[in-house]
């Protein structure tokens, strides 16, 4: 387990004038400080970590979420804001001398406009919910996290969360053109809005995906898109994820960038087919999902040459989706995998690597040597045209020791993706979770840089502390700089 | 002619940029001097010349991803492209023709570090949505790296993001790995000719909220459609809709385009040749190519706010004036070497912002090239820039005074 920083004891003893001064600013119930009433707070989508918060506040304004912040800020108190508390890395974990500041009551989206083809929401409005608002219209708000009926789009500014269509149509990052921010100093700031990029520099891409260190976001401006006029989906089961994996880079190689491709191994493919009776084939070690998006035309032709392509593969069955009942029948078994998975095992893991897409099959047979020495299984599925790997490590809280090894085998899972030359994580974030593997990719120099550009934005470090760095440094130390000039390693450089 | 510092290497320039901190040096970074004349005029005490610095790395057409150092001419990363049918989807616009100058010059760093995203910046992304890592040197003199070689990563904050338009003034980039995208097998352009601006704006967001999926939509009013070749003097405004994809989605798309656009006017189309020799221009700017005395401006703003904005400039100052990404990009010529600033940001009006382009160093140093700031995010920005480069030795000024 990974260790948060210990509880400042000097905090702990103001709480309650801080409680009070937190009335004043929200009145009424917006103020939590009882431990029945917070414990839904305890923890996120990351269940394994637990804590309390000092407080709960749940502001309805920008002015009010300013106030608090200053005032945290003046007093020397940490803050961690949620939003629906689906993270799967911890990121929204309290800390026990925090205040929680949870964004839920700004659910409402302000305006649609569809000349300039955006949305502007509050932050705690869902990622479905923007989709819903404009869908009437014929559009949609691309990035579709799988926990995307729950998840809010501040969460999702947080997180830059992805989903299954983000090889063609992008992260939250390439989404968002703007954003309402409170500092922690209580300052509000708008960077962009209905215009593409930014004056200076880009903020905005420090922000989405910063995980709650920078700032807490309180309003969003999204694009939206016209859905495609037809979607059809190919179901395709190989003998070896060697040949999937090989058909999902000659499709690409072929210039076909579908709306998405999905692949599931054996373990994944039989919990999903028990739990939903998608009709995926039994028989196969590797299943991939394609669907392409479009006009029927293309779709049509595109649907052929993949057909094509996964026949010289060798794949031995290939099924092209025939109405929109039996494309959406396709990916009932793929959404529901992680829910199947649970059926089969009291618990389990979801990991969250991204690789190379070729080191496929290597990191494939690398992890069954490693679910045999750790002796636990893992079933897979993973975003196969963007090389977004989710193992799912099953396990059993209730056995001595399981969850620990359980810890240890998706930390070799994320050592190897780093290793093949990816990363430790694609979508869900570092949190908690990753918070210290991050040496394993990034060295101090690196990590210092990171953490002097949160050192710009948050001069305290009060904003989600021991979550995604390892190390916390003051900023005043950060800032040192050590001049070593003189002493050249290259006598042939001119000098001044 | 200031002294210029040549570095082979990554170490090399850490060495430099650390030797410029212990002897409190300025440096103007230079990759191949395409777009020296933008930005800020700046003082500095040495050239950084980063053009050594060049070379393809790596090119993995199946995994979409190229690396490539920072110096490395565009030019040659699009014919290493080309070979596997891919492309720069963010389609990088070279200033050569706008500043008077040898086409195909520019680097990939140059491109990054300068933000340039052409016509399809409003279906494909800008630059920046390219960038998947860097290694690069901060103004400390040290080497660091973020980001990676994969798509989806939110390990860490996104750095390679924040690089691309930071004018090299947080960092010296030496490496940086891309997305590519293939290339569209063929492509149309949907013409409409004669609209009024506002008409031309409301055709080109009908045309961007169908589901043809338009990969570029521009506007040029009359004088300057009239001055672009491959719309063979119209005598008429133009409105241009770009299509691209399989062959059989491009005819079916095109049709159903001029279907919807039928009540706006007469139309025309491009064919594919054509149509990549138009977006070009389009892409380049240039009508705006011929009378290089004259200021020219780049403005962002909301696609359907910008006839009004347009208007109240040319009423001020008779500037000429086209629209790209359907209508969210305006670039403005202004009639004389004046940049005007004031007539230009009191119609802009904080809507967007404003840069200028095209001036004389005497005028970029006089007026403020990008858009003033707010404090808030005025000091955010200094402090950023302290946090890569507290010593003020990369590109001082390029983007703001005394940062």
């Amino acid at each position: 387990m990974v260790a948060m920083p210990a509880p400042d004891t000097s905090v702990l003893s103001r709480r309650e004038a801080i409680v009070s001064a937190l009335r004043e600013i929200v009145p009424g119930e917006g103020v939590i400080a009882n431990d029945v009433a917070m414990r839904p707070y305890e923890s996120d989508g990351l269940t394994a970590y637990r804590q309390l918060p000092m407080v709960v506040v749940l502001p309805e304004t920008v002015e009010q979420v300013s106030k608090i912040l200053s005032y945290c800020y003046e007093n020397g108190i940490k803050v961690v804001p949620r939003g629906a508390g689906t993270s799967l890395s911890g990121g929204a974990l309290p800390l026990a001398d925090g205040v929680l500041l949870g964004m839920g009551k700004f659910n409402k989206v302000l305006e649609i406009d569809y000349p300039n083809r955006v949305v502007v929401a509050q932050p705690g409005v869902t990622n479905l919910g923007i989709t819903k608002a404009v869908e009437g219209n014929g559009f949609y708000y691309a990035p579709d996290p799988s926990s995307q009926i729950a998840c809010t789009i501040g969460g999702n500014v947080a997180e830059n969360s992805g989903g299954v269509h983000c090889l063609k149509y992008g992260l939250t990052t390439n989404n968002v053109l703007g954003v309402e921010m409170v500092l922690m100093t209580g300052e509000v700031v708008r960077i962009g809005g209905k215009h593409l990029d930014a004056e200076g520099y880009d903020f905005l891409s420090l922000i989405i995906g910063s995980e709650g260190l920078l700032g807490v976001v309180t309003e969003v401006t999204v694009r939206i898109l016209k859905k495609p006029e037809t979607a059809r989906a190919l179901l395709v089961g190989f003998p070896t994820s060697e040949a999937a994996g090989d058909c999902v880079a000659k499709i690409i190689g072929a210039g076909i960038i579908p709306g998405g491709m999905e692949m599931m191994d054996k373990p994944a493919i039989a919990a999903a087919e028990a739990f939903v009776h998608a009709g995926y084939p039994l028989d196969v070690e590797a299943l991939l999902i394609v669907e392409l998006d479009g006009p029927e035309a293309e779709c049509h032709h595109l649907l052929d040459r993949v057909s094509a392509i996964a026949k010289d593969c060798g794949a031995v069955t290939l099924r092209a989706s025939t109405s929109e009942e039996e494309r959406l029948k396709f990916w009932a078994g793929r959404k529901a995998a992680f829910p199947a998975v649970g059926r089969i095992s009291p618990d389990y893991y979801c990991m969250d690597g991204t690789i190379p897409r070729a080191k496929l099959p290597l990191v494939l047979s690398r992890m069954r040597e490693l679910s045999e020495k750790y002796g636990l299984l893992v079933a897979n599925v993973f975003h196969a045209g963007d090389g977004n790997l989710h193992p799912l490590i099953l396990y059993d809280a209730n056995k001595e020791g399981e969850l620990e090894r359980a810890e240890h085998f998706g930390s070799d899972i994320l050592r190897l993706c780093v290793e093949v030359g990816g990363v430790l994580t694609g979508e869900h974030g570092v949190g908690v979770e990753k918070r210290d593997l991050m040496p394993s990719m990034f060295n101090q120099t690196d990590l210092d840089q990171q953490l002097r550009v949160k050192c710009a934005f948050d001069d305290k470090g009060l904003l989600n502390p021991g979550k995604v760095f390892p190390e916390l440094h003051r900023c005043a130390e950060m800032g040192r700089m050590h001049v070593h000039g003189g002493k050249t390693a290259f006598p042939d450089l001119p000098r001044f | 002619m200031q002294d210029a510092i040549k570095p082979r290497d990554a170490n090399d320039v850490a060495e430099a940029v650390a030797s410029a901190v212990a002897d409190e040096k300025r440096l103007e970074l230079v990759g191949r001097g395409s777009k020296r004349e933008l930005g800020r005029a700046t003082q500095t005490d040495a050239t950084l010349d980063l053009s050594a610095l060049s070379g393809i790395t790596l090119y993995e057409p199946e995994e979409l991803v190229l690396s490539a150092r920072a110096a490395t001419p565009i030019s040659e990363i699009e014919k290493a492209l080309e070979e596997s049918k891919q492309e720069l989807a963010f389609e990088p616009m070279d200033y050569g023709l706008l500043l008077n100058k040898a086409p195909g010059e520019g680097t990939i760093g140059g491109a990054i570090a300068a933000g340039l995203s052409g016509p399809r910046r409003i279906k494909a992304g800008a630059a920046r949505d390219f960038m998947l890592g860097v290694s690069a040197v901060s103004g400390r003199g040290e080497i660091f790296k973020a980001g990676g070689r994969v798509v989806k990563n939110v390990t860490g904050y996104d750095l390679p993001r924040l690089l691309a338009g930071s004018w090299g003034t947080l960092a010296v980039m030496t490496d940086v790995t891309l997305k590519v995208l293939p290339r569209a097998e063929d492509c149309a352009t949907v013409l409409l000719y004669g609209a009024s601006d506002s008409r031309a704006n409301e055709a080109m967001s009908a045309a961007m909220g169908s589901s043809c999926e338009v990969s570029a939509a521009a506007h040029l009013p009359q004088w300057p459609a009239d001055n672009v070749a491959e719309l063979d003097a119209p005598g008429k405004s133009v409105t241009a809709l770009r299509l691209e994809g399989v062959p059989q989605s491009v005819a079916y798309r095109k049709s159903k385009l001029e279907e919807l656009l039928k009540p706006f006017g007469a139309l025309g189309s491009l064919d594919a040749a054509k149509s990549r020799a138009f977006w070009r221009s389009v892409r380049d700017v240039a009508p705006f190519a011929d009378r290089t005395e004259r200021a020219v401006w780049k403005i962002s703003t909301t696609p359907s706010l910008a006839p009004g904005i347009a208007a109240g400039i040319n009423g001020a100052t008779g500037a000429h004036y086209c629209y790209d990404w359907a209508g969210g990009l305006l670039w403005l010529e202004m009639p004389g070497d004046k940049p005007q600033e004031n007539a230009v940001r009191t119609a802009l009006a904080g809507r967007g912002h404003a840069t200028l382009i095209r001036a004389s160093a005497a005028a970029r140093a006089s007026a403020e090239v990008f858009e003033p700031l707010d404090p808030v995010r005025a000091a955010i920005s200094q402090r950023l820039k302290n946090s890569f480069d507290p010593k003020g030795v990369l590109n001082p000024g390029r983007i703001y005074a005394g940062s």
